[in-house]
């Protein structure tokens, strides 16, 4: 679509755009180059000179069990993040969808982690679970279960997804119930009518008509639990213990900043790229394909 | 010929929309849910006003005790490593940079997109594009050496610059011009408007509910930023609230002060909450808009 009405001028829309052009190739496209550039070389110990090994940050990277550790680690948290959120969020949605009056308070209610931090959430995660004074902690132990995330791998990583998937049910909440109120009202009364109870109506008649808002949700999802909950990790686990809950986006940070290994973090960073290019492309043409629908 | 009676009736009250008995089950769930939600917010407050030896001999109290003024005027006057006053301004100034400046060069860059036809257009159009998929985690190294390049650690222009280049935000805008009607622009060039006066008077005041929806959004995006500022803030006098409580933790076996840590959290989410609560009819369009 564009526009039939113009204005004159070359020079003007030029000086308007400049701004973004000029941000977005200092502080976007050049950097990105920089990456790619850098994950050809490695530099020496001293940093003034550097070797180049073509892939060979790549090869190395692939083969080192870290990496794939990692690779293994990102993939358990993020299915584990999606599905709990999502799962937490699509019921209570259903449930504030069944009420005629008060769905709005109870969105009132319900929106207020989308405002916290993952990094606060991760606080306040940690100050419940935490081994010496959480409360959490403590009433467990009156159970006889002997919390420690500090120590025990499956722990550590229940925890983060708790906090993350705890941040992250607003969102899902929101875009489910505005999915569900498009529903009409009339197909599902009419289901009723057929003498559909409430579950059949919701496996054959709700769930696939919310599919779209669902399939949305995922890709979204998963971008959020890949790229946005360092600092949850940040803040509780720093990856530990033993890397169970080290991330591929924490790794560049951990190998680039705190290890200083810049050729391997840079190669890590052109593999992430390539995911969040690929997830992109993915939620693209799923826009394109709702619009010509 | 007589129809079973059940099919001619209209379905019965509580079929669809439940009374009674599952009315109160589903209040049941969503207070279930809403508890799960705020536990963990109720404890930070509640741990923010008691004393550090009610929370270390656990387990601490689950109501408010009588310490509130205390612990966050120490939080706010002293802090542990800067003064938590100080990290709110840098997070306000931070966030407010992020939102404005993104909403004015997103406004300026898709004007130019969207009204007129100069060379290059739809390379810059894919250029712009292409930033939706190098969120600053994947690009932090380079980034970052770009930034002290330019002597911009620890300044407010290094934590807002990069941030501020948006393809949601100009598209967003983008796909609202298209909507306006061209009768607008052509009668504002045939009244003899130059192409400034027509985006400043007509089509600023036109998307007014669109930038503040988006500031919103924006304002929290900024705000809750964490990784950035944790790379390019040394000195904790640049420190912002949210990525400011994670270094006040002790290093090594010390217990943590959990009481400021706490009165800090609180602090740390209020100026989001009280923008996503009082602005709820605006965070929730600029959130479907944005994601559009």
């Amino acid at each position: 679509m564009e526009k039939r009405v113009l204005f004159k001028g070359i020079w003007l829309p030029l000086l308007l755009i400049l701004p973004q052009i000029v941000i977005t190739a200092v502080f976007f496209f050049y950097p990105a180059g920089q990456a790619i550039w850098q994950s050809l070389f490695i530099p020496d110990p001293f940093g003034l000179s550097s070797r180049f090994v073509g892939l060979g940050n790549f090869d190395y990277l692939l083969s080192d069990p870290y990496y794939r550790a990692s690779f293994v680690t990102t993939a358990i948290f993020s299915t584990l993040v999606t599905l709990v959120s999502m799962g937490v969020a699509l019921y209570l949605a259903v449930l504030a969808d069944r009420l005629i009056k008060g769905s709005g308070t109870y969105r009132t209610l319900l929106i207020w982690p989308y405002a916290v931090a993952p990094a606060v959430a991760g606080v306040l995660w940690l100050f419940m679970f935490n081994t010496r004074v959480g409360v959490v902690t403590w009433y467990l132990g009156l159970l006889g279960y002997d919390w420690n995330h500090v120590l025990n791998e499956g722990e550590a990583m229940g925890l983060v997804v708790v906090a993350s998937a705890w941040g992250r049910i607003s969102y899902n909440f929101l875009f489910f119930l505005a999915g569900l109120q498009a529903i009409p009202k009339s197909v599902i009364e009419a289901a009723a009518i057929d003498g559909a109870r409430f579950w059949t109506r919701f496996r054959t008649i709700v769930f696939p008509l919310l599919s779209p808002t669902t399939f949305f949700l995922l890709v979204v999802n998963i971008v959020y639990a890949f790229f946005e909950t360092f600092g949850v990790i940040h803040t509780i686990t720093s990856g530990g213990p033993q890397q169970a809950t080290t991330i591929l986006v924490y790794k560049v940070y951990s190998d680039g900043f705190v290890g200083q290994d810049l050729g391997s973090s840079a190669a890590q960073s052109v593999i992430l790229l390539v995911v969040v290019s690929i997830l992109t492309i993915i939620q693209f043409k799923y826009i394109e394909r709702r619009v010509h629908y | 010929m007589t129809a079973p009676a059940r099919t001619r009736k209209a379905p019965p009250p509580g079929m669809v929309e439940r009374r009674g008995a599952g009315l109160w089950l589903t209040h049941a769930g969503l207070i279930l849910g809403v508890a799960f939600i705020f536990f963990p917010i109720w404890l930070a407050f509640v741990a923010s006003t008691v004393s550090q030896p009610e929370i270390v001999r656990p387990p601490m109290p689950l109501l408010p005790g009588d310490q509130f003024f205390e612990n966050y005027r120490k939080a706010l006057v002293s802090g542990i490593n800067a003064p938590v006053a100080l990290m709110l301004l840098n997070s306000g100034v931070m966030a407010i940079g992020i939102a404005v400046g993104k909403i004015i060069i997103s406004l300026l860059s898709a004007f130019a997109i969207v009204y007129f036809r100069f060379p290059f257009r739809r390379v810059f159009f894919w250029l712009i594009f292409l930033t939706l998929m190098l969120p600053v985690e994947v690009r932090i190294v380079p980034t970052y050496e770009v930034v002290a390049g330019f002597g911009m650690l620890n300044s407010y222009s290094g934590l807002i610059l990069p941030l501020i280049a948006s393809a949601t935000a100009t598209f967003l805008f983008r796909q609202f011009f298209m909507t306006v009607p061209d009768e607008l622009a052509e009668a504002a060039r045939v009244d003899g408007a130059r192409p400034m006066q027509f985006f400043r008077d007509i089509l600023l005041p036109m998307s007014r509910t669109n930038i503040a929806a988006l500031f919103v959004i924006l304002f929290i995006y900024g705000w809750n930023q964490y990784l950035w500022p944790l790379l390019i803030t040394t000195d904790p006098s640049m420190n912002t609230i949210v990525m400011g409580i994670k270094q006040m933790f002790p290093s090594g076996d010390d217990i943590a002060d959990w009481p400021v840590i706490m009165a800090t959290s609180i602090l740390a989410m209020l100026p989001p909450v009280v923008v996503v609560i009082g602005m709820q009819r605006l965070f929730i369009r600029g959130l479907v808009e944005s994601e559009k």
